[in-house]
């Protein structure tokens, strides 16, 4: 009772009031509760692998790299090198893709007013699989893949969206046939830079179309995972006016949020993090569309909460399937190919029970 | 409150009204009457700068809305849509306190203040049992009483409501003309635009009538509606009569088949006279 009035006192002296009728406490909940499992499913995940490492081995390595006294002389160099050269940064980049596809589809679908639309709807993968082909194929000329890839995603975003304005407007529905207008060029880009490559260029666009954390490594993380991170609490942030977006251009003009302004930078800061996340693993399907579905669910539809839930919800749905990318069997399986095995019966359960009730 | 001076607008090449003016006063509730396709929506939607029109200016509490930047004109004005479904199933309390959305500051934004208004609001139009369900799984009619309800949240000077009881049944209509009325009487300026005259000519201070031409009459309701006024929109539908001294439009067929009825009547004795309440204005 005591804890319960402590903790009561700490929510209030934070600005957080309670009123009848508007309980938000379940919900929040419902947030630290995702946010444990996310950890927990990380931390078990750490111990999994094709190469067996003890549970006590895996915790020693990585508690003595977390905390400033830590010694790592106790246990082997090769356990070290597998525990936080290898596993660590891949499920830490693992949770970093989760959370910024399922976040910028929750954005996405919120712009768009349609629980169907998925981040890569304005033509980002074709975009980035285009930039990522190039760099494949014509290493001299381009940097690194992962550069390409991010131009090319973002260019191709970029072009939809002029494409789509007339007279400083940007109507949702020529948005979006932009983005498939857009897409599909680049899409037969891609199958140019296919047919023109030879076959160990073939075999890596291939690979690289179907995602994987294969090549995570510290620098990735430390790249891309700051920009995420601060990207999904701005879009956290904008989530009222996400909620007023999603009611209509012209409802959200009386309600004082102007529609071209936040959608534009909605959909910017959306399509930052997705091009970053593509480039990074390649095209990784059904996160950003199913993830936000999944928080709608179980938190209703207001986007304050359905950006955080989806976040997390992506993150632990990535570290599960790359980790039984890397586990399932001795060769390495693409993560998209299980998102998509797993994520499609999942919707179709969804569509089939409570379909009225999320896709109107 | 709200002037329109001499306002212009034309969808591509056809004109959709030329040279509207008219204005209403502060805590006056104005009726918007005319038939269809005249463009009513269309003129709230140049008022609320949702259309740019090409003449003419619009002016709300002595500033023109050209000035206005968007987050004061929702300060300023609110608007009650038509009809308007969202593809999410916000609940109907979440909805009405988005209309707190102009008055939110700070990163935590709504605050105790903004729920309790929300939450009256529902109370006012009596659909406080409404508040935890799905907006968008409500029938018409309810939705139409949550937006009316988000508008009284959003607390403005002025609201424009576009034909506000075009879905409800008839106590509800009535109920939500009183509540106009009501909230029209603490200093509220309303524009309302409906069908049906005898509701704009019972309960509003003032009728704005339209038809494709632009305004037709200005003033008074029982000055506005009058046969002549509706011949003119209508080409002769309508008359209008006095039924124990309040003035009802009704269908020139209905109102010459009911006085030949009173005068059978009186033929065969069971009156005396037509009743003094019915008589021809």
């Amino acid at each position: 009772m005591a804890e319960e009035l402590k903790r009561l006192s700490i929510l209030e002296r934070l600005g957080y009031e309670r009123i009848e009728g508007f309980s938000e406490e379940r919900k929040v909940g419902i947030l630290v509760s995702l946010l444990a499992l996310m950890i927990v499913t990380a931390a078990i995940a750490i111990s999994r692998g094709v190469y067996e490492i003890s549970v006590v081995d895996v915790y020693t390595i990585t508690l003595a790299h977390l905390s400033p006294l830590g010694d790592t002389s106790a246990v082997s160099r090769l356990y070290d090198t597998i525990v936080w050269e290898l596993r660590i940064p891949r499920i830490l980049l693992a949770i970093t893709v989760g959370v910024a596809l399922a976040t910028s589809g929750a954005v996405f679908q919120g712009c768009f007013r349609n629980p169907l639309v998925e981040p890569y709807i304005l033509g980002v993968s074709s975009g980035a699989a285009f930039g990522a082909s190039l760099g494949i194929v014509y290493p001299q000329f381009f940097l690194s893949i992962q550069v390409s890839a991010f131009i090319f995603g973002s260019v191709a975003v970029a072009l939809a969206y002029l494409l789509a304005r007339t007279r400083d407007e940007t109507p949702i529905v020529t948005l979006i046939l932009a983005g498939v207008i857009i897409g599909s060029v680049f899409s037969a880009l891609v199958s140019i830079m296919k047919y023109i490559s030879n076959d160990s260029a073939l075999r890596e666009i291939v690979f690289w179309l179907m995602g994987g954390f294969y090549y995570a490594s510290w620098k990735d993380v430390a790249l891309v995972s700051p920009i995420v991170v601060a990207s999904f609490f701005v879009l956290w942030l904008l989530g009222w006016k996400l909620n007023i977006l999603s009611m209509g251009d012209e409802e959200a003009r009386t309600l004082g949020v102007s529609p071209e302004k936040y959608k534009f930078v909605l959909i910017s800061i959306a399509t930052l993090i997705t091009s970053l996340a593509v480039s990074t693993v390649g095209i990784i399907a059904w996160v950003g569309l199913m993830m936000p579905h999944a928080a709608r669910l179980l938190l209703g539809p207001d986007h304050r909460f359905v950006i955080p839930a989806a976040a997390m919800l992506g993150g632990t749905y990535l570290i599960v399937c790359d980790t039984l990318a890397r586990t399932l069997t001795s060769a390495e399986i693409p993560v998209g190919i299980i998102t998509s095995i797993l994520g499609a019966p999942y919707l179709f359960y969804l569509l089939r029970t409570r379909g009225r009730a999320i896709f109107g | 409150m709200l002037q329109v001076n001499d306002l212009y607008f034309n969808y591509g090449k056809k004109p959709v009204f030329e040279g509207v003016s008219f204005d209403v006063d502060e805590g006056e509730l104005c009726g918007l009457f005319g038939p269809n396709g005249c463009g009513k929506t269309t003129l709230f939607k140049c008022c609320l700068k949702f259309l740019k029109f090409h003449r003419g200016s619009v002016v709300m509490n002595g500033i023109d809305i050209t000035d206005h930047r968007i987050e004061n004109m929702a300060k300023l004005v609110a608007y009650v849509p038509q009809e308007h479904k969202p593809p999410f199933p916000y609940l109907v309390k979440e909805v009405v306190l988005m209309g707190r959305t102009p008055h939110l500051r700070g990163v935590f934004g709504i605050s105790r203040k903004d729920k309790e208004q929300a939450l009256n609001a529902l109370e006012v139009l009596e659909i406080g049992h409404l508040a935890d369900q799905p907006y968008n799984q409500l029938s018409g009619g309810q939705r139409q009483m949550v937006l009316m309800a988000r508008a009284i949240a959003q607390d403005t000077k002025i609201m424009f409501l576009d034909e506000p009881t075009s879905a409800l049944d008839f106590s509800n209509q009535i109920r939500i003309w009183e509540i106009m009325h009501r909230v029209a009487e603490e200093g509220v300026t309303i524009l309302a635009c409906s069908h049906d005259p005898n509701h704009v000519s019972w309960f509003c201070n003032k009728v704005v009538v339209m038809n494709r031409n632009g305004i037709v009459a200005e003033g008074a309701p029982h000055h506005v509606i009058t046969e002549q006024v509706l011949d003119d929109i209508y080409e002769g539908v309508c008359a209008v009569r006095s039924v124990g001294g309040t003035r009802m439009v009704m269908p020139r067929k209905v109102a010459e088949r009911e006085v030949d009825g009173i005068s059978i009547e009186s033929r065969f004795g069971m009156r005396n006279s037509v009743p003094a309440e019915v008589e021809l204005i």
